[in-house]
C-alpha cells in the first residue's frame, strides 16, 4: 500500500479514537460539569455521616456547589470529619449550617449547605461549626417504636 | 489409557513447561522494551502495524460495539421499566460498557483479530528463516519485527476500546430514546451525573491499555517463540487467542477490585 | 599460507541437547576463493555455517575471520561484523511483505545513510546483476523458486560483504535455474572480489564451479581437495558421494540385527506381534 495513503488511514484512525474518548468525557462522562474552577476547601464535624460518599455532592438551595474530597475520623473527638471543595464562584456566611440530606427515599446523600446571615464568610480551610448528622434510619424507627412503647406502658 | 503416576508426571512436566515460558516471556518483555528505540525513532516502522492491527480491526469493533450497546439497551429497558426508572437506561449502558464491557469485549475482539494475525505473521516469518535472515543481516528481529508490533498494538488498543464504548452508548441511545421513546434529556443527564470521568472513564481507559500491553506481549511472545513449522504457527495462534481471553478475564478481576472498592 | 585464508576454523566442537553434532572440525577458507561445504543430509554443514556466522556458539574450538574471534564476540559488535557478511538462506528466505525492490533494499535502508536515489541506483545495479532489473516492483509470492534465490542472491551482495554465506543454494532448483545460481555465485564472487563458502550436497554443480571442496561426515572433515582431485579420489566416502552410490561408507540400510534374527520364530517380528 502507498506510505501516504496508510498515514491517512492512521491518522483517521487515532483521530476517531480521540474523538471516541473526548465523547465518552464530555457527553457520557461529566468532565464539563463536575470541573469545578479553581476550589477552595471547608471542612465540617459530623457525628454520623450515614451512607455519605467521597465525589458526594455539596448542594446549596439545591444546586450543586462542590463535591466531597474526603471523610476521615478524629480519634479525639470521635467524630468524622468531612472536606469539601467547593466552587470558588460561590462564597458562604460563617453561621452556614452543614446537614446531611438524603435525596428521596432511598437515593444517595448529600451534604446540604443551609446559609445564615452573618456578614463574615468562611474562608478557605475554615470549619463548618454548625452542623447534623445523617438521619439513620434504623435508628429512626428504633425510637419510634420505643416511644410507642413507653406510651402503651404510660396509658395502663 | 496412562496409569496415575504417568498422569502426576505430565501434569508435573506442564506445570514446568508453563512456569519456564512465564520466564521466557518476562525476559522477552524486557528485551522488547530495550529494543524499543528503533520503533519509536523510526515511527512509520510503528504507525503499519498501527494500521494492521487497528484501523483494520475498526469494522469488527465498530459492528460489535453497536450491537452490544443495542442488547443492553433492550435488556436494561426491560429490567429498569419493572421498577419504573427507564430514565436511568443511560446510566446503565454507560457504566456497564465504559467500567467492564468496553475494554474486556473490545480486548476479546481485539486479540481475535489483530493477535492472532500478529503471531501468525511473525511465526511465518520465523518458519521461512526471515528472522535468522535479518539477523544476519545485522538487524536485530526483536528492534525491527517484534518492537513495532508490540507498541502498534498497544497503541491500538485504548483507541478500539474507547470506540467501542461510545459506539455502545450510541446503541443504547438508538434503542431507548429513538426506538422505545425514553426521555432524550433524562437519558444524558442521568447518565452525566452518574458517570465520573475520574473514576468511571479513567479507570476504563486504564484496563484497555493494560489489556493492550497484555495482548500484544502476548501475540508477539507466541509468535516468537512458535515452532518454526506450519502446525507449530496454527498451534501458536489458538494459543495466543486462549491466553489472551483468559489473562484479559483474569486481569480485569483483578483491576476491578483494585479500582472500585465502594466509595 | 595462514596469513592467505579468512576463516581459519580450529577443532571446532557443537553439542546440540548433548547430542554431538561437529566433533573438531579444522578448515581454513581462503581469500578470494569459492569453497564448498559437502556431506549427507543433517552431517552439521548448516550448523557449521552458523557458527562462522556467529549464530551459533560453539561448545568448544575456534572460529577467526580476518583478525576477530568470531566465538569471542560480543552482540554488537557480532552485528558490526555481520554487515560484511552475506548470506542466502535455504529457501532465500525474503521478507514477504516487502517488494522484490525493498528486499534488496533492506540492508542498504538499514545500515546506510545514503538517499533514496543513491539506494535506487544501487538496487538496480544488483537487481540487473542478478538479471532481475525488470521484476523489481514484484512481490516475493510470485516469484518462482530459482527467481526468488536471485534475488535473495542480490539481497545478500547489496552491501558488497567480504564473506558471501549459501545455505543449500541449488534445493528444489530445476536444472536451469540451478545451472544459472551456480554461475552468478561464481560471478559475483569474483566480481566484488569477495570469499563464498557453499553448504551444500549437490556434487556436479560444485565441482564446477568451486576451487576447493570439503566434506563432512558425523561432524569431522573427512576428505578435502581442488576438484580435480576429488572427481580422481579413491577415498571410498568421495567415490560414493561423488558417483551417487546407493551403498558405501554410508549405508543404506539404517543399523538393524541381521536378517535371520529378525524373520526366524522369536526375532524381532515375533516380539512386535
Amino acid at each position: 500500500m502507498n506510505r501516504t495513503v496508510l498515514d491517512l488511514w492512521v491518522g483517521f484512525f487515532v483521530a476517531l479514537g480521540l474523538a471516541a474518548v473526548l465523547f465518552l468525557a464530555l457527553k457520557v462522562g461529566n468532565l464539563s460539569s463536575a470541573h469545578l474552577s479553581d476550589t477552595y476547601v471547608l471542612q465540617a464535624r459530623f457525628d454520623n455521616i450515614g451512607g455519605l460518599k467521597v465525589r458526594g455532592p455539596v448542594r446549596s438551595a439545591g444546586v450543586l456547589v462542590g463535591r466531597i474530597a474526603d471523610i476521615g475520623f478524629d480519634p479525639e473527638s470521635y467524630q468524622a470529619v468531612v472536606t469539601m471543595n467547593i466552587d470558588g464562584r460561590y462564597r458562604f456566611p460563617r453561621d452556614t449550617f452543614a446537614s446531611i440530606y438524603t435525596a428521596g427515599l432511598l437515593g444517595e446523600q448529600y451534604i446540604g449547605l443551609d446559609v445564615g446571615g452573618d456578614d463574615k464568610m468562611l474562608q478557605a480551610g475554615d470549619m463548618v461549626r454548625m452542623t447534623q448528622s445523617a438521619v439513620v434510619l434504623e435508628k429512626l424507627l428504633g425510637q419510634f417504636l420505643f416511644n410507642k412503647a413507653a406510651e402503651g406502658q404510660e396509658s395502663k | 489409557m496412562p496409569g496415575p503416576l504417568e498422569l502426576v508426571r505430565r501434569l508435573g512436566s506442564s506445570v514446568v513447561d508453563r512456569v519456564w515460558r512465564l520466564g521466557f516471556a518476562t525476559r522477552f518483555f524486557f528485551a522488547i522494551l530495550l529494543h524499543s528505540g528503533t520503533a519509536l525513532r523510526r515511527l512509520s516502522l510503528t504507525l503499519r502495524e498501527i494500521y494492521f492491527s487497528g484501523v483494520l480491526s475498526l469494522l469488527i469493533i465498530i459492528v460489535s460495539g453497536l450491537f452490544v450497546g443495542l442488547v443492553l439497551g433492550l435488556q436494561g429497558y426491560e429490567t429498569l421499566q419493572r421498577f419504573g426508572s427507564t430514565e436511568a437506561l443511560g446510566v446503565l449502558v454507560s457504566l456497564s460498557l465504559v467500567r467492564e464491557l468496553g475494554p474486556v469485549v473490545a480486548g476479546l475482539l481485539f486479540a481475535s483479530r489483530a493477535g492472532s494475525s500478529i503471531t501468525a505473521e511473525i511465526g511465518l516469518m520465523k518458519t521461512t528463516e526471515q528472522l535468522k535472515a535479518m539477523d544476519m543481516m545485522a538487524v536485530n528481529p526483536i528492534a525491527r519485527v517484534v518492537a513495532p508490533r508490540f507498541w502498534g498494538g498497544v497503541i491500538s488498543m485504548p483507541l478500539l476500546a474507547a470506540m467501542f464504548s461510545a459506539m455502545g452508548v450510541f446503541g443504547g441511545w438508538l434503542i431507548g430514546v429513538v426506538f422505545i421513546g425514553v426521555d432524550d434529556g433524562a437519558f444524558w443527564s442521568q447518565m452525566q451525573s452518574s458517570v465520573d470521568f475520574r473514576y468511571d472513564i479513567m479507570n476504563g481507559v486504564i484496563k484497555s491499555v493494560v489489556f493492550g500491553f497484555a495482548v500484544s506481549l502476548i501475540a508477539v511472545f507466541e509468535g516468537y517463540d512458535s515452532a518454526p513449522t506450519a502446525e507449530g504457527v496454527s498451534r501458536a495462534i489458538t494459543r495466543t487467542v486462549v491466553t489472551s481471553a483468559m489473562t484479559i478475564l483474569a486481569l480485569d478481576f483483578i483491576l476491578t477490585s483494585f479500582m472500585f472498592r465502594g466509595n | 599460507m595462514a596469513d592467505d585464508s579468512l576463516v581459519d576454523i580450529r577443532d571446532l566442537h557443537f553439542h546440540y541437547d548433548g547430542r554431538p553434532v561437529l566433533q573438531g572440525i579444522d578448515m581454513k577458507i581462503p581469500r578470494g576463493k569459492v569453497v564448498a561445504i559437502m556431506g549427507g543430509s543433517g552431517c552439521g554443514k548448516t550448523t557449521l555455517l552458523r557458527c562462522i556466522g556467529g549464530q551459533l556458539k560453539p561448545t568448544g574450538g575456534s572460529v577467526r575471520l580476518e583478525n576477530h574471534q568470531v566465538c569471542k564476540m560480543s552482540e554488537a559488535e557480532l552485528y558490526r561484523l555481520r554487515r560484511r557478511m552475506g548470506m542466502l538462506f535455504q529457501f532465500g528466505a525474503l521478507f514477504t511483505d516487502l517488494s522484490v525492490f525493498d528486499n534488496v533494499a533492506f540492508p542498504l535502508r538499514e545500515h546506510t545513510d545514503l538517499s533514496e536515489e543513491m539506494i535506487r541506483d544501487l538496487v538496480l545495479m544488483k537487481l540487473e546483476a542478478v538479471g532481475l532489473r525488470g521484476a523489481h516492483a514484484l512481490m516475493p509470492a510470485s516469484l518462482s523458486g530459482g527467481m526468488a534465490r536471485r534475488v535473495a542472491l542480490a539481497r545478500a551482495v547489496a552491501l558488497d560483504p567480504t564473506l558471501i554465506m549459501y545455505d543449500e543454494p541449488f534445493t528444489g532448483l530445476d536444472p536451469i535455474a540451478l545451472g544459472v545460481i551456480g554461475r552468478l555465485i561464481r560471478s559475483l564472487n569474483d566480481a566484488l572480489g569477495a570469499t563464498s563458502i557453499m553448504v551444500t550436497h549437490d556434487i556436479q554443480e560444485s565441482l564446477l564451479i568451486v576451487d576447493y571442496i570439503y566434506f563432512l561426515n558425523g561432524g569431522k572433515v573427512v576428505a578435502q581437495g581442488a576438484p580435480d582431485e576429488i572427481r580422481a579420489s579413491s577415498d571410498p566416502f568421495v567415490y560414493q558421494f561423488v558417483h551417487a552410490e546407493p551403498d558405501g561408507p554410508v549405508h543404506f540400510d539404517y543399523p538393524a540385527p541381521t536378517v535371520l534374527q529378525d524373520f526366524l520364530p522369536g526375532g524381532a517380528h515375533a516380539r512386535a506381534a
